[in-house]
């Protein structure tokens, strides 16, 4: 095991990059950023990331490891020539040791898988006992952040910390409509963001993920977040959340094809190999959460209903020949039948999306068609399902929506008997 | 004159007889390879038919839309009319070196010409099949993009996408097996021309509005953002 995790590394460590980790020597905590042209968002997390670890760790050897998927903007610069001097008068606290900042090109083209292994790669040659994991996107992060994804794994001996952010109500539509109630029914356990973009993971579990090769599966190279989060949670080792703060949204208008497919089909493809522990699940466990909770954020929010019923409709329409490749006809008929309503009466009940969502699960298993396909055809019913979402949710208040999460979970995990049954169906 | 007679159906008898001698053996050496190759033809169906179910081929035509199509033509199964074709090109083949062991002029050209028919044959099924797997495969994709992207016409584009690798295909097997190369060459280029030619007017002079939404849309950061902040809740 330890000789795959030497050639694993060997492959992904440049010469230039092994240097740098070899000057640094030996840290008690690394921060990870898999970057691509973020020079416009790349200044403020730096400096919440050394204003973090100033205040945070003082005493803790810290190293800030930059891998960048080939940036024309010189992000790699910025990280690299960050000073860490304005914020130690600005904070008045002094760290008592150096703070190493390394960036390494692992690809010309970004590629997060890699991205998250040759991080995690460097980790574990620094020998870190914590790496926390932060997006170059997020800029609203706040120096407190480090602190609350750091100290649970660094000083509880926590293997994953999974984030819970402070969100608008509406945001992160795909994160509770689906990824969360699946995981949530799939793997037994209530991690509310399997998908975050800032997490802290062990050197234990660092040294585990680069020896079973992780990030060289289907899943784990197209989504090595919540491949990382069910690798954990597969493997028993101790996982809590920590509230951070508000999540500024970047992924508002972006492709939502790449977002379903970088989740979604990671999440699809786990379930075949994780077969025997994922079947022999019932029910779901609390998970120990650590911090405040933190409320919705109440933003008013603009959606055009009428045109999103019009994707789903249209899709759904169109898209006959597919999808009657992917669902059972039963359920094909139902959808039809929500796509003929108006958008005042429009619905699209929990437990037939549920049933969507596994019927499309079992049809990615049996590689019905491509598979590639298979998910980007789930993002028109996403549409639909997230109409539906809005619809509910615009009036009700925090509990409301907490209440009406339960219940979608409640389906998932009542319904799991019905994805095992069209799982070993060979039709 | 009667003996004349009788001497001349004597050495008719005896010439048809030296005749009947001379090519039964080898009549009966054909049908030996006719039996044979019906034998040999036979297993390899048998092992076709096996290698293509274990190898799951009806999947991959399923997806491809070759199923569809012999379906709705009446056809079995691909793999049963793939497993059946072969069959039928190797007895074709054995009962071709049999006929050419009677030695008749002639047919040894048609022997050799057949057998050099058969690989060009072979490629071009091959072509064929992949083409329309590739056809399959590239018209979903472009279904599904065009769905995705809110395009109205998702349908026609899918079908304009599948109809033209098709018909590429098609021009490519025949002209492999060198059957009517000008007439799919020319047939090719007409239909791919006049695809191209009315998407550029159904653009330039239907689509005048819509050409001018989509620059808009496009380039104009303001409205692009506008409209698809108001489409999409954020997804994570």
């Amino acid at each position: 095991m330890l000789r795959d995790v030497e050639l694993t590394e060997e492959n992904l460590l440049t010469d230039e990059f092994l240097r740098q980790l070899i000057n640094i020597g030996e840290v008690d905590i690394v921060v990870g950023l898999s970057t691509h042209n973020n020079a416009k968002t790349i200044g403020p997390v730096i400096a919440a990331i050394q204003a973090g670890i100033l205040k945070c760790f003082p005493r803790e050897r810290v190293a800030i490891i930059n891998a960048d998927g080939g940036s024309q903007d010189d992000t790699t610069g910025l990280v690299q020539n960050a000073s860490i001097d304005d914020l130690r008068h600005d904070h008045k606290v002094y760290a008592l040791r150096t703070l190493h900042s390394v960036s390494v090109r692992y690809a010309r083209i970004p590629d997060p898988g890699k991205a998250l292994q040759t991080i995690m790669a460097g980790a574990d040659l620094l020998r870190a006992k914590t790496c926390v994991i932060v997006s170059p996107y997020s800029t609203s992060i706040e120096p407190d952040w480090l602190q609350r994804l750091a100290r649970p794994s660094y000083f509880d001996n926590f293997d994953l910390v999974s984030p819970i952010y402070r969100r608008q109500r509406f945001e992160g539509a795909l994160v509770r409509d689906l990824l969360y109630p699946m995981t949530r029914s799939i793997y037994g356990s209530r991690i509310r963001e399997p998908f975050g973009s800032e997490f802290a993971v062990s050197g234990r579990l660092i040294t585990d993920l680069l020896g079973n090769g992780i990030m060289n599966t289907d899943w784990g190279r197209m989504g090595p977040e919540i491949s990382t989060t069910i690798f954990a949670l597969t493997g028993k080792y101790r996982v809590c959340q920590s509230f951070l703060g508000v999540k500024q949204s970047s992924s508002r208008g972006h492709d939502m094809v790449a977002a379903v497919r970088r989740t979604v089909g990671a999440l699809f493809a786990s379930l075949d190999g994780n077969f025997p522990v994922w079947s022999a699940v019932t029910g779901s466990q609390s998970v120990p959460t650590v911090g405040t909770a933190i409320e919705l954020t109440e933003e008013p929010l603009r959606l055009n209903r009428k045109r999103l019923l019009d994707m789903f409709s249209n899709g759904v329409a169109q898209l006959e020949p597919v999808l009657s490749s992917i669902l059972s006809p039963s359920l094909l008929s139902e959808l039809r039948r929500i796509a003929a309503l108006g958008v005042d009466e429009f619905e699209y009940p929990a437990e037939l999306w549920t049933r969507s969502v596994f019927e499309f699960a079992a049809s990615y298993h049996k590689s019905t068609i491509n598979r590639d396909h298979i998910i980007q055809a789930l993002v028109p019913l996403y549409r639909g399902r997230s109409l539906t979402f809005f619809v509910e949710n615009r009036a009700g208040s925090e509990q409301d929506i907490e209440i009406r999460e339960e219940s979608l979970c409640a389906d998932f995990e009542r319904l799991k008997p019905y994805l095992l049954e069209i799982w070993a169906d060979r039709k | 004159m009667r003996d004349i007679i009788v001497s001349e159906l004597m050495q008719a008898f005896e010439q048809m007889a030296r005749d009947v001698a001379h090519y039964l053996p080898r009549l009966i050496v054909m049908l030996i390879i006719a039996l044979v190759g019906w034998v040999i033809a036979y297993l390899l169906k048998l092992i076709v038919r096996s290698l293509l179910r274990l190898t799951k081929f009806s999947k991959l035509s399923q997806n491809a839309g070759a199923t569809e199509l012999l379906h709705q033509a009446a056809l079995p199964s691909t793999t049963e009319l793939v497993s059946r074709l072969v069959f039928w090109i190797a007895w074709a083949g054995f009962v071709l070196m049999g006929l050419s062991v009677l030695g008749i002029a002639g047919l040894d050209e048609y022997v050799s010409r057949f057998f050099f028919f058969l690989p060009r044959l072979f490629v071009a099924l091959v072509i064929l099949f992949f083409g329309l797997v590739a056809a399959s495969f590239f018209s979903r994709a472009a279904l599904l993009a065009a769905v995705n992207a809110n395009f109205r016409s998702s349908r026609i584009f899918s079908i304009s996408v599948r109809f033209i690798i098709v018909i590429f295909a098609l021009s490519m097997a025949f002209e492999v097996v060198g059957v009517a190369e000008e007439t799919m060459f020319i047939a090719f280029a007409t239909v791919f021309g006049a695809a191209m030619l009315g998407l550029a007017i159904a653009f330039g002079l239907g689509g005048q509005d819509l050409a001018r939404r989509f620059l808009e849309k496009r380039f104009t950061p303001q409205n692009r953002n506008r409209e698809e902040r108001e489409d999409e809740l954020s997804p994570l």
